[in-house]
């Protein structure tokens, strides 16, 4: 539990500063709606020409929007702004800084930023998925919902080991800044079910930066199509991928050399 | 003879500019590739959409066939890749930095390097869009029947294209000389963009309404007019209209963008003392 607090800690640090620019939440805000606008501006104009695309329905599409602001919202809070500052540190040598530290680096690089006002996407995923599962007429039982909350929490491990493997690669390419972009350009896809992709597409996403489990498979879980196997697929990449991540993470840190030397 | 002298002068200057970009921005080339990969997935991802719905619905949405979407998202792929730029998120680094300072004193409007330094990109990434595009339409088949007037007008409104987007968004780009909320103004502008050039849809999928708006916007005439052409979907009156269009904005955009950039200039000078 000295990790939960420590996890507590620099939370409270993240949003003691960010709280001090209120403005920002407002401007944050405006760029959620504008997202926001995108994304249902496009599910209009498809089901304008179609009652369902591939199987999904509307509000369950409306339901993949919500896990992907979620998932993004999580991502755009705590994943990204940790991981660029990890290569930031990598970059200019003052990773020292955080190895010193008497905790495991891994657990305080991925925790060392929060940004707080991110969270707006949180915020409009789940009253997205609250307005979907309400048009659903109430089909989510409590087996379901135990579903949706392990693929979502599956997928959010698997969603932070990819990105723990994409910013670990900047030990060796330090002059690819924008290496963290690749999973966010694949994001974009996963607002999409990725079932009506072509096989060789459904693989991309679902093995090579496996957007698949983030947002389609807990979107599957709560509109009640998620079979055993999808399930048994997503705890199984989200143990193979963080013990994977941890180790390449530890490779990779044999080959840093800091400011200091 | 003075005129060919100062075109003469001008072509040595982009030249310049031109190889240092490439030079520069060759060893970035694997950063580039990831940039150029956003440049793939957004129409390879609604192209699956939409020939997803087309097949629903027995062959065909909205006038476009599954080879015709194949087509247009292809060729929109490569026409925005051909007029797309990122000069707007640039100028409040630069401003910010104050690298800004050491452009203004060149004896060249900033505009000239900006313009070849968005080329050399192009140019450079077109070794790995090209064969994209070529494997795209492998896989996906697309038709197009461009009449034989369109296939020759169409580099025209490619070139019309560039410039009608190149300056509205230079002028967007100005923005950072007054704020720093640059992130919101350029989404709010692509999120517009991003609808009314006919990125997430033909525009022929949209209401009367949306479709009359898009004519008068300038988006459509960046990115949806030249692709329309070049799949022959357009009378040789509604491609000369077209043409007109792009001449228009263009004008707008010229104007525009000197007046921001004075404006701005100005801003900048007061700061500097």
């Amino acid at each position: 539990m000295h990790y939960l607090r420590l996890f507590l800690t620099y939370l409270k640090i993240g949003v003691l500063a960010e709280l001090e620019y209120r403005a920002n939440f407002w401007i944050q805000l405006v760029q959620t709606a504008m997202e926001l606008a995108l994304a249902l501006g496009g599910l209009a104009v498809v089901f304008r020409h179609t009652g369902d695309l591939g199987g999904w329905r509307q509000e369950e599409l409306l339901a993949l929007l919500g896990v992907y602001f979620v998932i993004g919202g999580l991502i755009r809070t705590m994943v990204r702004p940790s991981m660029q500052k990890f290569m930031e540190d990598i970059r200019k040598g003052t990773l020292d800084f955080t190895l010193t530290k008497p905790a495991d680096a891994q657990l305080l690089v991925s925790i060392q930023r929060f940004e707080l006002w991110k969270i707006t996407d949180v915020g409009v995923g789940a009253a997205l998925l609250a307005i979907a599962l309400g048009r659903l007429s109430g089909s989510v039982g409590p087996l379901q919902a135990a579903m949706f909350g392990l693929t979502l929490l599956s997928g959010g491990l698997i969603v932070y080991s990819v990105w723990l493997i994409l910013a670990t690669f900047s030990f060796w390419f330090v002059k690819v800044e924008n290496i963290l972009v690749i999973f966010m350009t694949m994001y974009e896809a996963a607002r999409w079910p990725v079932t009506i992709y072509p096989p060789w597409l459904r693989w991309l996403l679902t093995f090579l930066i496996p957007v698949a489990f983030a947002t389609t498979v807990p979107a599957e879980a709560v509109t009640g199509r998620l079979n055993a196997a999808t399930l048994a697929l997503s705890g199984g990449m989200a143990l193979a991928l963080l013990v994977a991540s941890r180790l390449f993470w530890l490779y990779g840190l044999r080959f840093y050399s800091g400011a200091s030397a | 003879m003075i005129a060919l002298g100062r075109i003469r002068h001008f072509l040595e200057i982009y030249r310049g500019f031109f190889r240092t970009s490439l030079a520069v921005q060759f060893q970035y080339r694997v950063a580039m590739l990831i940039w150029l990969l956003g440049g793939i997935m957004e129409p390879l991802v609604y192209l699956v959409v939409w020939t997803t719905v087309a097949r629903q619905q027995g062959g065909a949405v909205g006038g476009f066939t599954l080879q015709e979407f194949a087509g247009y998202y292809i060729g929109a792929m490569l026409v925005n890749h051909a007029v797309f730029t990122w000069i707007m998120w640039e100028y409040d680094y630069r401003i910010r930095t104050g690298e800004f300072s050491a452009t203004l004193l060149r004896p060249i409007h900033p505009i000239h390097k900006d313009i070849a330094e968005n080329l050399a990109y192009k140019v450079l990434t077109l070794a790995v869009m090209l064969p994209a595009a070529l494997l795209l339409a492998w896989i996906f088949q697309p038709r197009w029947a461009p009449q034989s007037w369109a296939l020759a007008l169409f580099p025209v409104t490619l070139v019309l294209a560039f410039f009608t987007r190149f300056f509205l968004d230079w002028s967007l780009a100005m923005a950072a000389f007054w704020t720093t909320r640059i992130n919101a103004i350029n989404q709010a502008y692509f999120v517009v963009l991003i609808f009314f050039a006919g990125r997430v849809a033909p525009l022929d999928l949209f209401p009367e309404a949306v479709q009359r708006l898009a004519m008068v916007l300038p988006f459509r005439w960046m990115l949806a007019f030249p692709v329309e052409l070049i799949l022959g979907r357009l009378t040789l009156r509604e491609a000369l209209l077209g043409v007109a269009a792009q001449l228009i904005w263009i004008g707008v955009g010229l104007a525009l963008s000197q007046t921001v950039y004075r404006a701005g200039i100005r801003r900048y000078a007061a700061f500097g003392a």
